[in-house]
């Protein structure tokens, strides 16, 4: 007599401590082998685009904060090169040198989170208590600057809030100096670690082709070999001025993006100090006073900056009718923001690209034939932060 | 081709009839095509050598509901042989149904059910049109512009069915938006006599 065997369907999520959100993944599973994945999105959507629809545009740069939530500044970076370049404003220097240091700690702050997160997902718990100490200072960096630890609400199209206040610079160098030891004592603990490694090499192996026909960016695509960052090929504020380099995977496989992950790290460190040393004293944003609202000092002597500041924080400024696409290279890949305006004081449609819902959307084909405990090892190398799948 | 207005002559002078405008701005090509040659246009970009844009960065719909054509759909592209990046429009009336192109594009399924799911434009062709954002049992498309901000339901635990129950929505105070542009600047008359007084001079 034959007995029919059914495969078995597993619910993983929407409360998982592997799921790095709320993801509720169907898996079919054969045995211990998963046959089919079917991630259930949106249990994060929040209706972003909708609200930024009805928000002027400087009150939508909070919500980008709250999309990627581990490395904030980098979305609002996105939104404020779509206005400048619609606004046809010039961002002055040392505010490009601003904006790159914060992008950079944004992207350390974020591969910091995943490395540790996806060692911790494959049975080391170490690294993410030291990587965590590193993203407090860093945090703390974000708040000496913003005044929050997390959303910042900093960027402004044509530069930033506020200047640096007095000693960050100071710091952020010490931190510099300090930081590439840390991130040597996570490399001992897991690059030659043999259970990481037996863990990782040749698990969830994206070739370049479907690199390319997933839509995937960022690490995923660079750890399958090929050479492409937006910082690079498309450079947006002041990356030309700056020498960098960018590491490329061999295999496509969780571990040749764990490497890059953290040669990354390295690189944005170096990113830091050459814009540390090169920034000079400068105003920190776009002088129009139709764009960027006076300082205090000024609203108290002028009439004029009275007005600007008035009108800026009612009505906000108007942005001519266009519409464009920009793309910055967040730390999860490329994030881009569709922008049509209707020369009103709120954008007409803002589309969000964002890297991680092209890269979940992979799941399926990347898990099949995977053991189930792959399942967290796959997701955890994605690089999946809810806030910017749901939006 | 690494030259733009090269490359918009060779899209122009090979699609020719099937490519109703092109514009150059932003360092990017915008593309106006129709429905119906959508696939066509969207093979050729894919696979010809001066082209190859080879993947799609993202799917997106506009909706101007005072349009007879009311969605605008959006497809962005990008070649990272030649970097650059491409976008294609096209019109559509509402209850129209499009072609699907994740048969070209594997990564286009989610970003059509994503349109699908907020826009409610229907795609011939796809193996999983599924809502992908929006709650199990949602009704609506939410980034219509007649679709209220706040939303027709709400959903909340009920202690007495002891489930998630959905109940239309009910504000203490509705959602007020201020029309804070003031009317003192950017009128049309002002604007339209400041231009005639520029041509005049």
């Amino acid at each position: 007599m034959t007995k029919k065997i059914k495969n078995l369907n597993l619910n993983f999520g929407p409360q998982h401590p592997a799921a790095h959100g709320v993801l509720r993944l169907i898996l079919e599973l054969d045995g211990e082998v998963v046959e089919k994945a079917d991630p259930h999105i949106g249990l994060l959507h929040r209706g972003t685009e909708k609200l930024i629809e009805n928000k002027t545009y400087m009150q939508a740069v909070p919500y980008f904060d709250r999309l990627d939530y581990v490395a904030p500044m980098n979305q609002e970076h996105a939104f404020a090169l779509a206005t400048e370049k619609i606004l046809e404003i010039d961002v002055p220097i040392r505010a490009q040198y601003i904006r790159v240091i914060f992008c950079e700690i944004g992207r350390i702050l974020s591969h910091i989170l995943n490395v540790t997160t996806q060692a911790m997902d494959v049975g080391a718990l170490t690294p993410t208590l030291w990587g965590f100490e590193e993203r407090e200072k860093l945090m703390g960096f974000y708040e000496r600057v913003s005044g929050s630890r997390l959303h910042a609400n900093y960027f402004r199209a044509g530069g930033v809030h506020q200047d640096l206040p007095q000693g960050l610079e100071e710091d952020i160098a010490k931190f510099c100096e300090t930081f590439p030891k840390i991130i040597n004592d996570l490399e001992s603990l897991l690059t030659e670690n043999r259970i990481f490694k037996q863990r990782n090499v040749d698990i969830g192996v994206v070739t370049k082709q479907d690199a390319l026909d997933y839509s995937f960016s960022g690490v995923m695509i660079r750890g399958s070999g090929v050479p492409w960052d937006l910082r690079k090929s498309q450079p947006y504020d002041c990356y030309e001025k700056l020498d960098f380099k960018i590491p490329v995977g061999k295999n496509g496989d969780c571990y040749d993006r764990y490497l890059c992950r953290i040669e990354e790290m390295k690189e944005s460190i170096s990113i830091i100090k050459q814009c540390i040393s090169k920034m000079d004293k400068g105003p920190i944003k776009s002088l129009d006073g139709k764009i960027s609202p006076p300082s205090k000092k000024e609203i108290k002597q002028s009439m004029e900056a009275l007005i600007h500041h008035f009108k800026l924080f009612t009505e906000g400024y108007r942005v001519p009718k266009d519409e464009i696409y920009t793309a910055v290279e967040a730390p999860k890949g490329e994030f881009g923001v569709y922008l049509i305006s209707d020369g009103s004081n709120k954008p007409y449609k803002c589309k969000i690209r964002a890297p991680g819902f092209s890269h979940l959307q992979s799941m399926d084909y990347l898990i099949k034939g995977h053991m189930l405990a792959d399942v967290p090892a796959v997701l955890g190398s994605l690089d999946i932060v809810f806030g910017e799948v749901d939006r | 081709m690494n030259n733009l207005i090269d490359l918009e002559k060779k899209i122009n002078s090979e699609l020719t009839t099937k490519i109703n405008r092109t514009e150059i701005k932003y360092n990017q090509i915008y593309l106006e095509t129709d429905k119906d040659d959508l696939i066509d246009v969207v093979l050729f970009l894919k696979t010809n050598n001066d082209t190859k844009f080879r993947q799609l960065i993202d799917i997106t719909v506009v909706d101007y509901p005072e349009n007879n054509q009311r969605f605008e759909v959006v497809y962005l592209f990008l070649s990272h042989e030649f970097n650059q990046r491409l976008i294609l429009k096209y019109t559509i009336a509402e209850n129209e149904i499009i072609p699907s192109i994740t048969s070209i594009f594997p990564g286009a399924n989610w970003m059509e059910r994503e349109v699908f799911d907020m826009y409610g434009v229907s795609f011939k062709d796809h193996p999983d049109l599924r809502r992908i954002l929006t709650d199990y049992g949602f009704e609506g498309h939410p980034l219509r512009k007649d679709f209220p901000l706040t939303g027709h339901t709400e959903v909340r635990y009920s202690e007495d069915q002891k489930k998630v129950i959905s109940e239309p929505v009910k504000l203490e105070q509705n959602y007020r938006n201020f029309d804070y542009e003031s009317p003192w600047e950017g009128t049309k008359y002002i604007k339209e006599e400041l231009d005639n007084n520029d041509k005049k001079n």
